[in-house]
């Protein structure tokens, strides 16, 4: 592998590999059912492909299986092959690349130069080649700082960036993408999605004069991806291939027309299809209104050693039957706010107090107190998981707060129903599924009834059908009088449910329009 | 000794903080090793006195050096307390008598070689430690050492996500807290909340570690041709002269102290 690989880099770009799986089947040790089942698919050098399904398609599987990191010792059985350039793709490693989804986890060295260095070192690339390469490649991606910049000083969409340039430096001939957008707020994923284009994008001819060191050109690269925004990446490819769990390929051609053909199933299967083909997005409706419920004033918070405020003081109002959305870039205070508000966390001056309760902050409450009058659903559902079994989970908060246990036992059953948990109740919560993750954890949240429900990122990585159904049930939550605080970088979903936004900046909560159906008193922030 | 995922090491750039970090670690065994044979004040008084004259040449100011040893203060103090009190010899002059608790000269004497005895064994680590860039060290163990690089950078890799799981170990905890879990002053829900806390955070720390080993897979990591490494990692004259300096302390030290009568050998 090592002489294979060295000399494979050492010349100038290597040409795009095509990839062909012939019969392909994995099924993972302890699974009853075929991650992937029968699958033919044939790319040809230079393609880009987007693989497309439900979740649970074995997409990412599939995507393992063509780099060469499915261990045959992790499977209880496999059929079929996986081909690159006619050898098996474990063999043919030094010539594929691959970006993955947690920036955070796929990062290996302290400083930027170093991390990109990474993949050149184990290919055995002599040392004076190395660095022209890795600043070629950080270039190439628009990598912004220089080679000593701390990876962990970088926003998730600039770690994306670096790790796509640790995988272009290595030249691969076919590039491969498993939803490198995931993690990623708007923002971040647009920051990657340009790099991937640009990267895409044909360099000018190389001069032969500029040797082994000119820019990582993967013009023509094959290129194979998954990504969870289908609307946002579809762009990238010049071909569509639809995977069914355990189905192989259903349907396989240019985007337009698998979209035309498949959009609505796909839609009806929670897929984010493109926008000519997407249902349309819930229309705003105003909610009820009411009272004055819980009210913030003058909160902030410092981090210790921090330079900067993480919160400057702000006074915040949420009414009955109304739901407000908290909105501003990764790191501008946005959470700090939720969780003092929720009384999660303890603020440096003020309080968040409850409008009939106004001489104990909640801050000061105890544990069992609060979860009975405020909710909160974290952005990671595992991290609210405390129980072996999902109806366990939903008891587990109206124990502690000592409600009365022939009501909860009705409440927890009338949830499972609401939320399609009915059959997963005997599961353990840390088996199931992304969207029935977020189910849960926001089923445990209501399960105290509580009046005020706060949600970090509710909408966070979701399939489009758990996302229509997070809109309604806020709305409903909301239009039976609950008090809603949503903080989020979902533009759409915001649009959709927001009665009151609280915009964030540099530690600085300004409410914001549309329209107030109830005025606010204070202008926070000053 | 706290590592954090910052790339400011301070001392890159003073004469004893930018050798070769293999070079700072063997000047640093040297003294701990032989004082391990030995207890008596004065060759540990040398070693310390030696350290600490070092302190600007490593480029570390003093306020480092409390702000980030305080702990090992802290332990050398409680060392020389807890034998100053415990103790066999009881000789000498009295100067505490409260019943059960006696301190005289003669125990006062033991406690503070003890205590000096510790901070010569691990004053020098220390200094080593703190001027040590992570990298650099990984570098130079698979360079001279021969250490396998999968172990090196892979551990490398795991401390960069150290800072994740203190991050991760607060959100647990208000996690709990929304659901109406918190110990309170009970100590065996305290436990109990901590143990799952734990759990949690492990279950984490597994999956991000199998990603993590993922991704270095899929940048060849595991493969099994030469590797190089792109930072020079050279072990010159100048860090020969450390270990050399550092061995001459260290004998200057011992002799002084059989010289003297005071070294009294502890492997028996």
């Amino acid at each position: 592998m090592g002489v294979d690989a060295a000399s494979a880099v050492d010349v100038s770009p290597t040409p795009p590999a095509r990839v062909r799986l012939r019969g392909w089947g994995w099924r993972y040790a302890g699974r009853r059912d075929w991650a992937c089942r029968g699958v033919d698919l044939d790319i040809e050098p230079g393609e880009r492909v987007l693989l497309v399904g439900p979740s649970g398609a074995g997409k990412s599987t599939l995507l393992r299986a063509v780099a060469g990191l499915l261990d045959p010792e992790s499977a209880a059985e496999h059929e079929g092959e996986v081909l690159v350039d006619g050898h098996p793709a474990a063999t043919m490693r030094g010539r594929i690349g691959m970006l993955l989804q947690d920036p955070e986890a796929s990062l290996v060295m302290s400083r930027a130069g170093d991390d990109v260095a990474f993949g050149l070192e184990n290919a055995g690339v002599p040392g004076d080649e190395i660095w022209p390469r890795v600043r070629a490649a950080l270039e190439h991606v628009g990598f912004p700082y220089g080679l000593d910049r701390s990876t962990a000083a970088l926003s998730g969409g600039e770690q994306q960036r670096l790790a796509l340039a640790g995988a272009l430096v290595r030249r691969p001939s076919v590039l491969l993408l498993d939803e490198p957008t995931a993690n990623l707020d708007p923002a971040g994923t647009s920051l990657v999605l340009d790099a991937i284009t640009t990267a895409l994008r044909p360099t000018e001819p190389r001069n032969e004069a500029s040797g082994p060191l000119g820019t990582p050109n993967v013009s023509g690269t094959t290129l194979l991806m998954i990504e969870h925004r289908v609307d946002l990446a579809a762009g990238l490819a010049d071909r569509v291939v639809v995977v069914e769990p355990g189905g192989g390929v259903v349907e396989d051609g240019p985007p337009a027309e698998v979209f035309a053909r498949r959009g609505a199933a796909l839609a009806q299967a929670g897929v984010w299809v493109p926008d000519p083909w997407s249902p349309p997005m819930p229309d705003w409706q105003r909610g009820p209104g009411g009272p004055v419920r819980l009210r913030a004033t003058h909160v902030s918070r410092t981090y210790p050693r921090a330079i900067t405020p993480a919160l400057r003081p702000a006074n915040i109002e949420l009414t009955a039957g109304q739901a407000t959305c908290v909105t501003g870039p990764n790191g501008s205070g946005k959470s700090t706010l939720a969780t003092i508000l929720a009384g999660l966390v303890r603020p440096d001056t003020g309080g968040s107090f409850l409008a009939d309760l106004p001489h104990r902050p909640l801050h000061r409450w105890r544990a069992q107190q609060l979860c009975r009058r405020v909710g909160t659903v974290f952005q990671d559902p595992e991290h609210q998981f405390l129980a072996p079994t999902v109806h366990e989970e939903l008891l587990l908060g109206p124990r502690r707060a000592g409600l009365d246990t022939s009501v909860t036992q009705r409440r927890v059953g009338e949830l499972l129903d609401r939320l399609r948990l009915d059959r997963l109740a005997g599961a353990n919560p840390y088996t199931l599924s992304g969207g029935e993750k977020r189910r849960l954890s926001v089923a445990t949240a209501l399960a105290t009834a509580p009046d005020v429900i706060v949600l970090d990122e509710p909408t966070f990585g979701q399939d489009a059908r758990t996302w229509r159904e997070l809109v309604e049930l806020c709305r409903t939550l909301r239009d039976d009088g609950a008090t809603l605080l949503s903080v989020t970088h979902d533009t759409a979903f915001a649009a959709a449910l927001a009665d009151q936004h609280i915009a964030v900046h540099d530690g600085t909560a300004t409410p914001v329009g549309p329209p107030q159906p109830v005025p606010t008193r204070d202008r926070s922030g000053l | 000794m706290i590592i954090t995922g910052s790339t400011e090491i301070p001392g890159q750039h003073s004469p004893l903080g930018r050798r070769n970090p293999v070079a700072k670690l063997g000047a640093a065994f040297i003294p701990a090793i032989v004082l391990l044979a030995g207890v008596d004040p004065v060759s540990s008084g040398i070693v310390v006195a030696a350290a600490l004259a070092s302190v600007p040449a490593w480029g570390l100011r003093w306020t480092d050096l409390i702000r980030r040893g305080w702990p090992l203060g802290l332990a050398i103090t409680s060392i020389a307390l807890g034998n100053t009190i415990f103790t066999g010899r009881k000789g000498g002059a009295v100067l505490v008598d409260l019943g059960p608790l006696l301190i005289t000269s003669e125990s006062m004497a033991a406690g503070a070689t003890t205590g000096l005895r510790f901070a010569a064994i691990v004053l020098p680590g220390m200094l080593a430690v703190l001027t040590i860039d992570p990298v650099d060290l990984a570098d130079s163990l698979v360079r001279h050492l021969r250490v396998p690089p999968r172990f090196a950078y892979g551990s490398l890799a795991a401390l960069r996500l150290a800072p994740l799981l203190a991050t991760e170990w607060e959100v647990l905890g208000r996690a709990r807290r929304a659901r109406g879990l918190e110990a309170g002053r009970n100590p065996v829900a305290a436990l109990r909340l901590f143990g799952g806390k734990l759990f949690a955070l492990l279950v984490g720390a597994v999956r991000r570690g199998t990603h993590l080993a993922v991704a270095m897979d899929a940048r060849g990591f595991d493969a099994r041709g030469p590797r190089t490494c792109a930072r020079e990692s050279r072990f010159t004259r100048a860090d020969a002269a450390l270990l050399l300096v550092s061995a001459g302390v260290v004998a200057l030290a011992v002799t002084l102290a059989v010289g003297t009568g005071t070294w009294t050998s502890s492997l028996r």
